[in-house]
């Protein structure tokens, strides 16, 4: 790697704060790119860097040891590791980190990448019960492997999204009986619309989860004793189930920030397209980065009506660290803009789903390939004309064609033709709540309070 | 040894789970499973998996004796 560093201005002291994929990849590019002074990373859970996905999947089915998941590392970081202890404020004049504990951590520069945290059930009563969990960090996932290896009558999923139908998806593999509760028409309806979502209510009550759609979870009820003995639903009905998942979506670590005088709310911290915070008046910090699920940014594909982007997606943590890190230690004209191309995956019901581009900004949605009575099937997203997201099931092997169409916003519906072409080509509504809204929504509730 | 493999970018070719069976395998269809921290005698066979992919989407780590510690410090405390 060359390194560009200017020996006079080069910073002497990097503080990352979230230890999680987005800050372990920057503090590797940052050594990798030829930094070679005093980096600390922050970290409010007590464990070395660990992959999220499978937390959801392998770590429930119990093929992967909760301590199988830390992420490897691909240079010699020599870091001061804070790990266990939230940060708990940013003072940008003294350039000073400080922790929960009381501890400082002094910057030159400054990422932010405290990423989310689990929407907690809205009662803390309910919420406390022996039986309820979610599913965001490696305590969560150790303690619902423990919860469903007690071979439970049966588990209610809280919300429809990609964790809580994950969790259902396990469930059904480990002979378990589900509930799903979601209170939208459909499972995935916030991420990839009604009408690919109601595909996948259909593989999952034939993958026997009980699914219960427009409907939503009105109180946990204890056994007396402290136990959760089941749920009343807003339908009326009620559900026995000795575990409850919560998976209501996430909200992001920003308090911390929220006398700091950045542009950060409960949308997140934002920043431009090189990754660099704005303060509360617009204008570019030059020593502070974000990046990760805590970023919104504009992107220049999916900048409508001067929206910001925020992804929560693996893919785009690991993007916008590396380009934040070697933003950091460049010039600035040698700034790389962050124009990554949102994609994600997921595993469930005997289906691989892979995304790419932005399906949530959609109005409307075509199937263009399809075989074996739908179990395999790409379906492209359209926008006033134009693709803009590409999603296949079972199917990944074509999406970098379709990536190619999202790039270029090709016309919408595509011409493709392909030789798997259902017989009926017709483009539907997409089918999302809030079409046009540039910003993934799994489901939860929309953000409620500003500070 | 660890590993991490990029999903956005795999393929589903499945020459990582021919090369190292015990590591690799798929589940619910083409979506791939593996463990992050293969077992030392199955070095070779990640390594093999590793340069067998078609995409390189499998990332192997150094030995970093100082990150090491830190998930050694974890299963003292517990």
């Amino acid at each position: 790697m060359a390194n560009r560093i200017d020996e006079v201005t080069a910073p002497r002291r990097i503080v990352i704060v979230g230890a999680s994929l987005a800050g372990l990849r920057a503090a590797e590019t940052l050594r990798l790119e030829g930094f070679s002074g005093q980096l600390t990373l922050i970290g409010d859970e007590p464990y070395p860097p660990y992959d999220r996905p499978p937390l959801s999947k392998q770590v429930l089915s119990g093929w992967l040891p909760v301590d199988h998941i830390t992420l490897p590392v691909q240079v010699k970081l020599d870091a001061r590791w804070l790990l266990g202890v939230p940060a708990k404020r940013l003072d940008m004049l003294k350039r000073q980190v400080v922790l929960a504990d009381g501890q400082t951590a002094d910057f030159d520069y400054l990422l932010i990448a405290t990423g989310t945290r689990a929407r907690p059930w809205p009662d803390a009563d309910e919420a406390a019960l022996e039986g309820v969990c979610s599913v965001r960090n490696r305590d969560d996932a150790s303690k619902l492997y423990k919860l469903l290896s007690q071979k439970p009558q049966r588990v209610l999923v809280v919300g429809g999204g990609f964790i809580g139908s994950e969790v259902a998806s396990v469930c059904r593999d480990l002979g378990l009986e589900v509930t799903l509760a979601e209170r939208g028409p459909a499972p995935l309806g916030g991420a990839l619309g009604t009408t690919i979502g109601s595909i996948v209510a259909r593989e999952q009550r034939k993958y026997g989860v009980d699914l219960r759609v427009n409907t939503v979870v009105t109180a946990l009820e204890g056994n007396g004793q402290g136990r959760l003995r089941g749920a009343q639903l807003s339908d009326g009905s009620t559900v026995e189930a000795d575990v409850a998942v919560i998976a209501l979506g996430a909200l992001r670590n920003v308090e911390w920030l929220f006398k700091a005088n950045l542009s950060a709310d409960e949308r997140g911290v934002v920043c431009d397209t090189y990754c660099r915070a704005l303060d509360n008046k617009g204008d570019v910090v030059e020593n502070i980065f974000v990046a990760g699920d805590i970023a919104r940014w504009p992107h220049p594909l999916f900048h409508y009506e001067e929206e910001l982007l925020a992804v929560e997606h693996w893919g785009n943590a690991i993007d916008q660290a590396e380009t934040a890190a070697h933003n950091m230690l460049n010039p600035s004209f040698d700034y790389r803009p962050h124009t990554h191309m949102p994609n994600f995956w997921s595993s469930m019901f005997g289906a691989s789903i892979k995304s790419v581009g932005l399906p949530t900004v959609a109005d409307q949605v075509v199937i263009t390939q399809a075989s074996f009575g739908m179990r395999r099937f790409t379906a492209v997203y359209g926008r006033q004309g134009k693709v803009v997201a590409a999603v296949s099931f079972n199917a990944g092997q074509m999406l970098p064609s379709y990536q190619t169409l999202v790039e270029q916003s090709a016309p919408f519906p595509p011409d493709l033709h392909a030789s798997d072409q259902p017989q009926t080509f017709a483009p539907q509504s997409a089918g999302f709540p809030h079409a046009g809204h540039p910003k993934y929504d799994t489901g939860a509730e929309p953000n409620m309070v500003t500070p | 040894m660890r590993v991490v493999v990029d999903l956005n970018r795999c393929q589903s070719y499945g020459q990582c789970c021919y090369a190292a069976p015990t590591v690799f395998r798929f589940h619910n269809g083409e979506s791939l499973e593996y463990n992050y921290a293969p077992e030392d005698d199955l070095d070779e066979q990640v390594l093999r998996a590793a340069k067998a992919c078609p995409v390189q989407a499998i990332s192997i780590g150094i030995e970093d004796e100082a990150y090491e510690a830190l998930e050694q410090k974890v299963q003292q405390h517990g």
